[in-house]
């Protein structure tokens, strides 16, 4: 279905290929997993397919890319429309119009489909997707999972043979990613389509991929028909893949499922060794980043916090109270009022009722320098703190505002991420860099508050690591952290304490171990495969092991 | 015509094709600009807000009818302010007397200050009103069509110009909301938000937001086909879009015209108003045609023109009618000179309340059979 040809494109100004010898062949109806490292090449490889690059992105291609036999090179990406569809990181940004079902029209009328094959085609659509309700809404209004839903059926009504989807699922929560997961698998085995995506969080997709085509930073591009073979040497790996390379389970589960079926020697080791499991909280460190510092006064306070938006409750009568020392996981479906709760914690907004206390004070009232020294704040997009030319004048800026000495916020950086060249554009930097600069920069202050949104959607598991590392000596040093997310995996790893919203009131706010292995919700993969063992990540289980052996070999 | 009685395209709930309320719209319009008697002038306005009230559809649009009311009571206020000051009537009762300031000789005809009188000041009130009356009829529109519906019926041949006021309209929101968050982030950085120093620096994340915005709609836009040719030549192309605008270049014109009962003619031939207008709709039909002949792309769901379309613009078309045939009535000018109590002709006054008929005749809005539309409640408060 899709051909590339010993594929090189070269960007222009750019000495070495971005993707350099690309030669693969993606056959029909096969849903192919795209997966690489940050900055890797990813939406590069998925613009090829339909001529984006080099057309609209500027670069040279070498080689041949052939879909349905029809070659990019002289096909720009509006005469590929009728046989790929594209939908591409942020679906927001690429809307046309304003309401769903002008939206789902728009490629049809574009391609000038006949009046009644539109009308059906619409019709077929909505009901394939299951956004049938949402059809004379305005996209503006659309929750993610739903407007990722609707850029799908907005290329599907032309009736493509390919997909191309960019980090579908990467800024959903994990009900919404559901959905848009079921909606994709529908047109793989319903309709036969060709599937080619790219996304950060292959724990949530690997196990319905056919292929997986994995690329490197040097720029080369392989396909593997058998995922769970390309997984053993991919540069990055789920938490399954993880546990069951470590396991050494043949052939390498990639589902939970799979998983749990293979680990049942595994487990039984593991409770030997803990018999009183379902209780085993005092044989394991109650959260993964050790003990709160408690009797310190809280470093912030909500105080029965209520907030009204547009006649609709966001908060109702909430109480929290935030340690030094804590990581906070804040979490919720999307709408559930965490970024409302983070801008609070901010003073970015004010609540209708009740009180908000940082420190000792309203944080609304702060601003200057008194401000970045008592919250850091790093938003959902981190791009929008960054105004300045070059990332060393951005950590200069930083220095200044905070009245440190010169060198303070690029001694901060280098540390979250060596070898960042300070003459960088804040914009060229990748996702992950970015966020770490931005970081940085909140960091200068040494604020007792630091509030993350979303910080790892569009980091690959490397560079989530690093987040973690950073934040956890942090915390260690006595900062109170609250992070909104989505990701299981990273409370998992990093958090103390897990706080859910829901319908505007905090349904649990218990220890992060507690919720994690109580709940499927929030159950990161190990503890999934491996409960009811209270274990959370990979390197838990290796630890357990190894004090295991220790103690065999004590015992012989 | 009671509801059960009606047919069932008068009853059936749908939107009106939006160019029918344009079109009511512009009859009012043009009898509003056709007389400054502050009665029918009212008229005109209380008619309009009968059928605003009716039949607008929810979204923040629907509140263009009171915005622009408001707006024509600032008008109002700033022609009796000009008046008092630069008014150059000097008959009727005296108000009072301004000081008059002398001018240099070159702005002869020209006077500030002076005696303001009863008279000078009702015709600025009157004169201003009709201005207001006016640009209520065009809020009416905005408040019964959403403008990006206006956009689905602009001729294919100005399809691209169509697309770039789509994208403005929804950039222009998302423009604001990114300068708040950007206030917000400088807020977080510990710097000031306000101040030239400040919005300077903003400028450079909010347009660059915006450009990357726009690069990636355009990207999004050329992989879903837009800007295939189909095969039409370029030449070819230009001349159909060409028809079109001079066309309306035209249609407007001749609108002018009709608004207008002063206008010039040629060796006493009216050109600016039907004629013009009848070219212009000539030529802009020509150049559709021709375009469309050649398909390069279709449209979805159309918005038909049936029955309940033809009653409510030949509602709106039989006041512009009636008042452009009462022609120089005297009781059409608002009596100001001496002031007096206006008269009404009844044919006036008929023609305009058939320009409320609309309020009942034209289909309801879909959603608002089970019980008042949600928006609704809640903008009759905020209005």
């Amino acid at each position: 279905m899709i051909e590339f040809q010993t594929v090189d494109l070269t960007y222009d100004g750019s000495r070495r290929p971005q993707l350099h010898g690309v030669d693969l062949t993606i056959p029909e109806g096969e849903l192919a997993l795209v997966v690489g490292p940050t900055g890797s090449g990813k939406s590069t490889f998925l613009n090829l397919i339909n001529g984006l690059a080099p057309h609209f992105t500027g670069g040279t291609l070498a080689g041949r890319v052939l879909v349905a036999g029809r070659s990019t090179a002289d096909h720009p990406p509006r005469e590929m429309a009728d046989l790929v569809g594209v939908v591409r990181q942020d679906p927001q940004t690429g809307f046309v119009t304003d309401i769903v079902e002008d939206e789902l029209a728009y490629t049809m009328e574009s391609l000038a489909v006949a009046p009644a094959v539109m009308r059906r085609r619409v019709e077929e659509t909505l009901d394939l997707l299951g956004i049938a309700p949402l059809r004379d809404r305005p996209l503006r209004s659309l929750s993610g999972g739903e407007r990722q839903r609707v850029a799908i059926g907005s290329v599907l009504t032309a009736h493509p043979r390919v997909l191309v989807l960019d980090e579908p699922t990467s800024a959903l929560d994990p009900q919404a990613a559901e959905e848009v997961l079921a909606a994709v698998q529908r047109l793989v085995h319903d309709l036969g389509l060709t599937v080619v995506l790219s996304e950060h969080r292959l724990e949530r997709v690997v196990q319905y991929a056919d292929s997986v085509i994995t690329l490197d930073d040097a720029g080369r591009v392989e396909r593997d028909p058998v995922p769970a073979r390309a997984m053993v040497s991919a540069p990055v790996r789920p938490p399954v893949v993880e546990l069951g390379l470590f396991a050494q389970w043949r052939p390498l589960p990639l589902s939970i499922r799979d998983a749990r079926r293979a680990a049942a020697e595994l487990r039984q080791t593991l409770t030997e060794q803990t018999p009183a499991a379902p209780h085993a909280e005092t044989a394991f460190p109650p959260s993964p980043a050790g003990p709160v510092v408690s009797g310190a006064a809280p470093a912030a306070v909500l105080d029965r916090v209520r907030v009204v938006r547009g006649g609709r409750t966001v908060l109702r009568n909430l109480d929290l109270a935030v340690h030094p020392g804590e990581i906070v996981a804040l979490m919720g479906r999307n709408g559930a009022g965490k970024t409302t709760l983070l801008n609070l914690l901010a003073g970015t907004a004010r609540p209708d009722g009740g009180r908000v206390v940082v420190g000792d004070r309203d944080p609304a009232g702060l601003k200057g320098a008194e401000l970045v020294a008592s919250v850091g704040f790093v938003p959902q997009e981190p791009g929008l703190l960054l105004w300045a030319e070059s990332v060393a004048a951005e950590c200069a800026g930083a220095d200044r505002d905070t009245g440190r000495p010169p060198g303070t916020a690029l001694g901060i950086l280098a540390g979250l991420q060596p070898g960042v060249d300070p003459g960088t554009h804040p914009g060229d930097l990748s996702e992950g860099t970015r966020l770490a600069l931005v970081l940085a920069v909140m960091l200068t202050g040494d604020p007792g508050l630091l509030l993350l949104d979303e910080p790892t959607r569009g980091l690959d598991y490397h560079a989530k690591s690093r987040l973690g590392d950073t934040l956890r000596t942090r915390a260690a040093g006595g900062q109170a952290i609250v992070v909104a997310t989505h990701d299981v995996e990273l409370v998992a790893e990093l958090c103390t304490r897990v706080v859910m919203l829901g319908d505007a009131d905090v349904v649990v706010d218990a220890d992060a171990r507690t919720a994690a292995t109580s709940s499927p919700v929030f159950a990161p993969q190990v503890a999934k495969v491996l409960s009811p063992l209270p274990l959370l990540t990979v390197a838990e289980v290796r630890q357990a092991a190894a004090d295991i052996a220790e103690a065999r070999g004590a015992l012989q | 015509m009671s509801p059960a009685l009606a047919p069932p395209a008068f009853t059936e709930p749908r939107l009106l094709h939006p160019g029918a309320w344009w079109l009511w719209a512009l009859g009012l319009a043009t009898a509003a600009a056709r007389t400054t008697n502050p009665l029918l002038l009212l008229l005109i306005a209380a008619v309009a807000a009968v059928v605003v009230v009716e039949r607008r559809v929810p979204g923040p649009w629907s509140r263009s009818y009171t915005a622009f009311l408001k707006f024509g009571l600032v008008i109002i206020a700033i022609r009796v302010v000009l008046e008092v000051l630069i008014g150059a009537t000097d008959v009727g009762l005296e108000l009072f007397t301004f000081p008059r300031i002398p001018l240099p000789d070159w702005m002869a005809g020209v006077q500030l200050g002076g005696p303001v009188t009863l008279d000078g000041v009702l015709f600025a009130v009157f004169d201003g009103l009709r201005i207001a009356v006016m640009l209520a009829c065009f809020g009416a529109a905005n408040s019964l069509v959403n403008p990006s519906r206006l956009l689905r019926i602009i001729p294919a041949a100005l399809y691209e110009a169509g697309v770039a006021v789509v994208v403005c309209m929804t950039v222009a929101p998302i423009l604001i909301s990114d300068a708040g968050r950007i206030r917000e982030a400088r807020r977080l950085r510990g710097r000031t938000t306000g101040g030239p120093r400040a919005w300077g620096q903003m400028a450079i994340p909010l347009f660059g937001g915006a450009l990357d915005r726009s690069v990636s709609l355009a990207a999004s836009m050329d992989s879903r086909g837009y800007g295939r040719t189909a095969g039409i030549p370029a030449g070819q192309r230009f001349v159909n879009s060409s028809l079109v605008v001079v066309g309306l270049v035209g249609v407007v014109i001749g609108l002018y015209g009709l608004l207008d009962g002063s206008t010039p003619g040629v060796a006493g031939v009216v050109v600016l108003g039907w004629p013009m207008l009848l070219l212009g709709a000539v030529l802009a039909v020509a150049g559709s045609t021709l375009a469309g002949r050649r398909v390069s792309r279709t449209r979805y769901r159309p918005d038909p023109w049936a029955a309940p379309e033809w009653v409510v613009s030949v509602c709106g078309l039989v006041p512009a009618a009636v008042f452009i045939a009462l022609g120089s009535d005297p009781a059409l000018i608002g009596p100001s000179s001496p002031p007096g109590w206006p008269q009404v002709p009844p044919a006036a006054l008929v023609a305009v309340l058939v320009g409320a008929l609309p309020a009942v005749l034209s289909p309801p809005l879909p959603g608002t059979d089970a019980g008042p539309h949600p928006d609704r409640r809640r903008e009759e408060v905020a209005v």
